[in-house]
């Protein structure tokens, strides 16, 4: 305490530069807003970006391998009681679709003549490089982003698919040499091309900005006629050469349908497949025969 | 200062942001973390004045705006950090006297300091959500650091009067 006596002593010419060096770090922060938001998408901050993810992403991952012992456990006490539920749900799921299925292998059959087609048809050549999960951005900060494993060296760009068991996870926003970042569809400013699986309708999906249970997106039709049926499933619609997603990854099913009194269109509200707050291992859509330091699943006989 | 207490209090803001993305994400609640870095900024105000605190707050707000896989404007978190700095500099004497004043001053600093990230997003149009997910965001992450607060103020505080030139040596 006898520090801050011998503050207030020299307090006038202390406080007078203390004001002043602050004044000048909000200054300061305000002209890196600035510089950043003006510079779209070539800001000058870019560079200083990847130099901090080249230090900061192997930090990461050092520290995400470290403590991943404990984030099993962590998940084992979480996802316990969820999971029992799910054993009581699929178990009774399975022998209602068992009888189902036995009951229509023609249609099965010419399902998979169609599939095949579509495959042969698609065959872009889909390959994964696995990766995992090692930092999630805080919630604070308003946007969903996650760092994953994997960068440049193993063959990851921008603007490539990202996906996980379960269905579409996002797409990469930048990667440095051993991370990248990865924008998950959940984010506000995602926006994938969508197509309904039982018309094939297109339309468009825009993130909610929420993780958790409450984890929306918007679905907005191309076709303000078409209403979606509850239950059906969207799949991607793909871009041209696959930039920034690749067609067919599945994302989600139609939880609800709504329709607001000043517009024509229905908008349905989609339950995404991936449960975003557990991600871990996820794959990268990169070409075929991409080199590089990571084992490239290449699927067989097409896509997926 | 000297080198080495500067590569301390490097240290700890480096260790508070990587915590926070890459450890903290598996105690998340709907995606909201303890804000370490506010905490250590915090913390250095009310050990070392404004002017440092302010310094540790722009240093540590730029690393969490650059560090992946942070996605938004840069100088969003340094702004609203040098504000908190600002502000728990206000209040200093008082925090440094009492834990409960501490404790008051980090949730004064959490609120205003997601606040301060919210209302810039809000107007550049980056990342905005609706007012009533802001809210709530704002509101976990005020519980989070209440909670974190105790376990690490107290230390933090130690650590950085530690690094203080001894006044008499003027």
């Amino acid at each position: 305490m006898t520090d801050d006596d011998g503050r207030t002593r020299f307090g006038r010419q202390r406080g007078g530069s203390s004001r002043a060096v602050v004044g000048v770090l909000v200054a300061a922060s305000l002209t890196v807003i600035t510089v950043d938001a003006a510079g779209g998408d070539h800001s000058p901050i870019d560079p200083a970006r990847a130099a901090i993810g080249n230090v900061i992403g192997p930090i990461e991952s050092t520290t995400a391998t470290a403590v991943r012992p404990f984030r099993e456990t962590m998940a084992y006490f979480s996802s316990n009681d969820d999971l029992r539920a799910d054993v009581a749900r699929l178990s009774a799921q399975n022998s209602r679709l068992r009888s189902e299925a036995e009951q229509v292998p023609l249609d099965r059959n010419r399902l998979r003549e169609l599939d095949g087609l579509t495959k042969t048809a698609n065959e872009t050549g889909y390959a994964l490089v696995a990766a995992r999960v090692v930092g999630m951005g805080p919630m604070q900060s308003f946007s969903r982003t996650v760092t994953i494993d994997a960068g440049t060296s193993s063959g990851i760009h921008k603007d490539m698919t990202v996906l996980n068991n379960d269905g579409l996870v996002g797409r990469v926003l930048s990667a440095t040499r051993t991370t990248a970042v990865v924008l998950l569809v959940l984010d506000t400013d995602s926006v994938v091309g969508g197509r309904l699986g039982s018309n094939l309708e297109i339309g468009f999906l825009r993130g909610r900005g929420v993780t958790g249970d409450r984890g929306r997106l918007d679905l907005d039709l191309v076709d303000h006629s078409v209403s979606p049926a509850t239950g059906d499933v969207v799949v991607t619609w793909g871009s041209q050469n696959g930039v920034p997603y690749v067609a067919g990854i599945p994302i989600g099913k139609v939880e609800s349908v709504y329709s607001t009194p000043r517009e024509l269109a229905k908008h349905a509200v989609i339950d995404p497949f991936v449960d975003f707050t557990s991600l871990d291992v996820v794959g990268v859509v990169v070409p075929r025969r991409t080199q590089g330091d990571r084992l490239v699943i290449n699927g067989v006989g097409g896509k997926r | 200062m000297n080198i080495s207490r500067m590569g301390l209090v490097g240290f700890v803001i480096l260790l508070a942001v990587v915590l926070q993305v890459a450890v903290f994400s598996l105690f998340s609640v709907n995606g909201v973390v303890p804000n370490l870095a506010m905490i250590v900024v915090v913390a250095a105000t009310i050990a070392r004045g404004p002017q440092f605190g302010a310094t540790v707050g722009f240093v540590a707000g730029l690393l969490l705006d650059l560090a992946p896989p942070a996605d938004h404007v840069a100088g969003r978190w340094a702004l609203a950090l040098v504000l908190v700095a600002i502000l728990a500099g206000r209040v200093r004497t008082d925090a440094r006297r009492s834990p409960i004043a501490g404790l008051a001053t980090v949730a004064v600093c959490s609120f205003i300091a997601t606040s301060v990230f919210a209302l810039s997003g809000v107007v550049l149009g980056d990342h905005a959500l609706p007012a009533s997910e802001m809210t709530q965001v704002i509101g976990i992450a005020l519980l989070w650091d209440i909670v974190c607060a105790p376990l690490l103020l107290p230390g933090l505080m130690a650590l950085f009067e530690r690094t203080r030139t001894p006044e008499l040596a003027y």
